[in-house]
């Protein structure tokens, strides 16, 4: 616990913090930040993240329901051990981790429900990891107030939690976890407790306090959106193992799975290019593109570039022309969705007016175009 | 006990919740099963003859001590001396035998409630076995631990020159024995009802398992700890078979309420019904202080 504090104390002093260090001789290998192998073994179920982030980054696990992204965040906080023996390594700021107690390790946790304690004052909650971790009582109240009012929330100090509304306790929350100076600050799905008009308040703002935090940032998501305006890097997580990393933007646009495609409203298909072709896998059709590949490559395009005939347009210009059947269509605000199969299975966009012209309806054959200049290829 | 605390359900609400609920549940009666609008009006012979008797029988005997009580007497009969003496010796060491139970109780309660260990499931069986064990096998038992031949007892008087049985300490040890499951049942049903996920929020923050308890999980769990311990006092107070097996009968020292009672009832009826009637007040406190727990449970 000592050594937390002496790292709590060098964080606010850059000078303190190289002497600090330089003191500490062999106890680090002076890499800052966070280097993880996550192992755990549960059952039939194997969890095997690496997760690397430098001070300042802002890093989101992405992933489905049941990747394992909150046993990840559970393991960062030693809530969860690493299975022995299975290769798994936690180090932050070149101090390992892996066999500290969570109460010990300089790591801050916010909670998808927050758990605030409900029998405590907004600032005795805040109050409490400075109290734990040796500061005496009024200090840690003062220290707590400071806190409170960082994240203007100076007039509900004395609230107790069920008094606060979602966004109040969610500053809260996180004012509770900053309160302990931490190194590593975890957040588990911090807006999903929210409703909707709340949230893309406190998207906004969390975004801004993220970006202010100067240690390492870790939050667990299953929403896209969330990951993409929070975090500088998206680790996408399914079934226990990373399939792609990257930034945001690199992520929305070169989608390497399914789900991710799904996630960023892409249409994506694994082949083999030659050229400006790429021959999906499995016997399905070419599309051309305009990037020119050889190997294993990937082609996305959105549902907005696809144009549907009722009738096989004549003289057409279009490569990727494909005979499909309607099988779903749903409505997103002023746009139709259609689910179509066939030749390929596709999503297309399109206006509710062109879908009532066309006679959209499931079972309806279709014919599908995708102009090259509208997909895009990369290696896979 | 706070009703609004989160942790044992069932417990807001209270008489006005059960009140709620008897108005409302004609109104549903229709979604409930094909009999339903025949169930308040007519209870079948065959259910309802018993249902009857057994109120009577429950109830009767509590209205023979109202109506045999010497009420003129009453006064005198209360204050005398050998009455305060056992009050306050019964009032004294159930309050003791109570601060025990809590000592022990509670984190025997938090031990079987969150840990896991082999034996964990025997181990709770045989901590409770007071509950379920005739009070005066209990005596007998505690007299051979810690008699002054006893297992631990003769060491406890050959080292130290300590002597429980026959003393007012024997008193509580006994009502300890007997009345602790009570209470390490409730408390360890609370725990096991609160969300062991604070305990984890306390760890992220810095505090030790110790410290996550005290600072948290206590607060938390009060009103379940709080009833326990009203339970373990209702029963430490009426505690009769152990207490006079291990510490005997003698006025001012060892002998409690229940025992006056007892005794009383050789010689001076009249004595015996007054000092019933006083245990009887305190039980119907008992009550009333838990009725919110329990009453709404139907």
């Amino acid at each position: 616990m000592r050594k937390t504090e002496g790292q709590g104390e060098a964080e606010t002093d850059g000078f303190a913090e190289e002497t600090a260090r330089a003191c500490e001789g062999g106890a680090g290998d002076g890499s800052e930040g966070l280097d993880a192998r996550l192992v755990v073994v549960r059952g039939s179920f194997r969890l095997d993240v690496t997760l690397t982030a430098r001070p300042g980054e802002v890093v989101a696990l992405l992933g489905p329901n049941g990747a394992g992204k909150t046993t990840a965040l559970r393991a960062l906080a030693g809530l969860a051990p690493l299975s022995p023996g299975a290769g798994g390594r936690l180090r932050l700021d070149g101090v390992p981790l892996e066999r500290m107690p969570p109460e010990s390790r300089p790591v801050g946790v916010v909670f998808q429900d927050y758990l605030l304690f409900p029998h405590l004052t907004a600032l005795d909650n805040v109050a409490f990891g400075p109290r734990c971790r040796g500061a005496s009582r009024s200090e840690a109240r003062a220290e707590a107030a400071e806190w409170l009012a960082r994240l203007g929330l100076a007039e509900h100090a004395g609230a107790r939690p069920r008094r606060l509304s979602g966004g109040q306790a969610q500053r809260v929350a996180l004012a509770r976890a900053l309160a302990t100076r931490p190194r590593l600050l975890l957040l588990d799905e911090p807006l999903a407790a929210l409703d909707a008009r709340t949230r893309l308040e406190v998207r906004a703002e969390l975004r801004r306090r993220l970006a202010e935090f100067e240690a390492v940032a870790v939050l667990v998501t299953h929403d896209p959106l969330d990951a993409m305006v929070l975090a500088d890097r998206l680790v996408v997580v399914e079934d226990g193992r990373v399939v792609q990393e990257g930034p945001p933007a690199d992520i929305a646009r070169r989608p390497r799975t399914d789900y991710i495609a799904r996630l960023v409203g892409l249409n994506l298909y694994r082949g083999e290019a030659e050229g400006h072709t790429v021959r999906l896998l499995g016997g399905g059709p070419s599309i051309t593109t305009t990037e020119e590949l050889s190997g294993p490559a990937f082609v996305a395009f959105p549902p907005g570039a696809v144009t549907l005939h009722s009738e096989r347009p004549v003289g057409a210009s279009a490569r990727n022309l494909w005979r499909c059947e309607v099988t779903g269509l749903e409505t997103h605000a002023d746009q139709v969705r259609a689910d179509l199969t066939g030749e390929l299975r596709v999503l297309a966009d399109l206006t509710t007016l062109s879908a009532a012209q066309l006679d959209l309806r499931p079972g309806v054959t279709v014919w599908a175009t995708v102009k090259a200049t509208q997909t895009h290829a990369y290696p896979g | 006990m706070s009703p609004s605390s989160p942790v044992p359900a069932g417990v807001e609400g209270g008489p006005a919740g059960s009140a709620r609920g008897r108005r409302a549940r004609p109104a549903g009666g229709g979604r409930e099963r094909p009999t339903g609008g025949g169930r308040r009006a007519g209870a079948p012979l065959p259910l309802l003859l018993p249902a009857l008797v057994g109120i009577l029988f429950l109830l009767l005997p509590l209205l023979a001590l109202l109506i045999r009580a010497p009420w003129r007497d009453l006064p005198d009969q209360l204050t005398s001396a050998q009455v305060w003496q056992a009050l306050r010796l019964s009032l004294l060491s159930a309050t003791a035998a109570t601060a025990l139970s809590l000592a022990l109780g509670v984190p025997l309660a938090w031990l079987l409630a969150r840990t896991d260990f082999p034996g964990r499931g025997l181990l709770r069986a045989l901590v409770t076995l007071p509950l379920v064990l005739p009070p005066v096998v209990g005596g007998v038992a505690l007299l051979l631990a810690l008699g002054r031949n006893g297992v631990v007892g003769q060491w406890l008087d050959a080292w130290f020159g300590i002597t429980l049985p026959f003393t007012t300490t024997g008193v509580v040890l006994a009502e300890t024995f007997v009345a602790m499951p009570f209470l390490v049942i409730s408390v360890e049903g609370t725990l096991r009802a609160a969300d062991p996920r604070y305990e984890e929020a306390a760890a992220t923050l810095g505090a030790s398992r110790f410290t996550a308890f005290r600072r948290v999980t206590l607060p938390l769990i009060a009103p379940g700890v709080l009833a326990g311990a009203v339970l373990a006092w209702a029963r430490a107070l009426g505690e009769f078979g152990a207490t006079i097996t291990f510490a005997g009968n003698f006025p001012g020292r060892t002998q409690t309420m229940p025992l006056a009672v007892y005794l009383a009832l050789q010689n001076d009826p009249a004595a015996a019904i007054a000092l019933s009637l006083v245990l009887l007040a305190v039980s119907v406190a008992v009550l009333a202080a838990l009725r919110d727990r329990w009453l709404t449970a139907s």
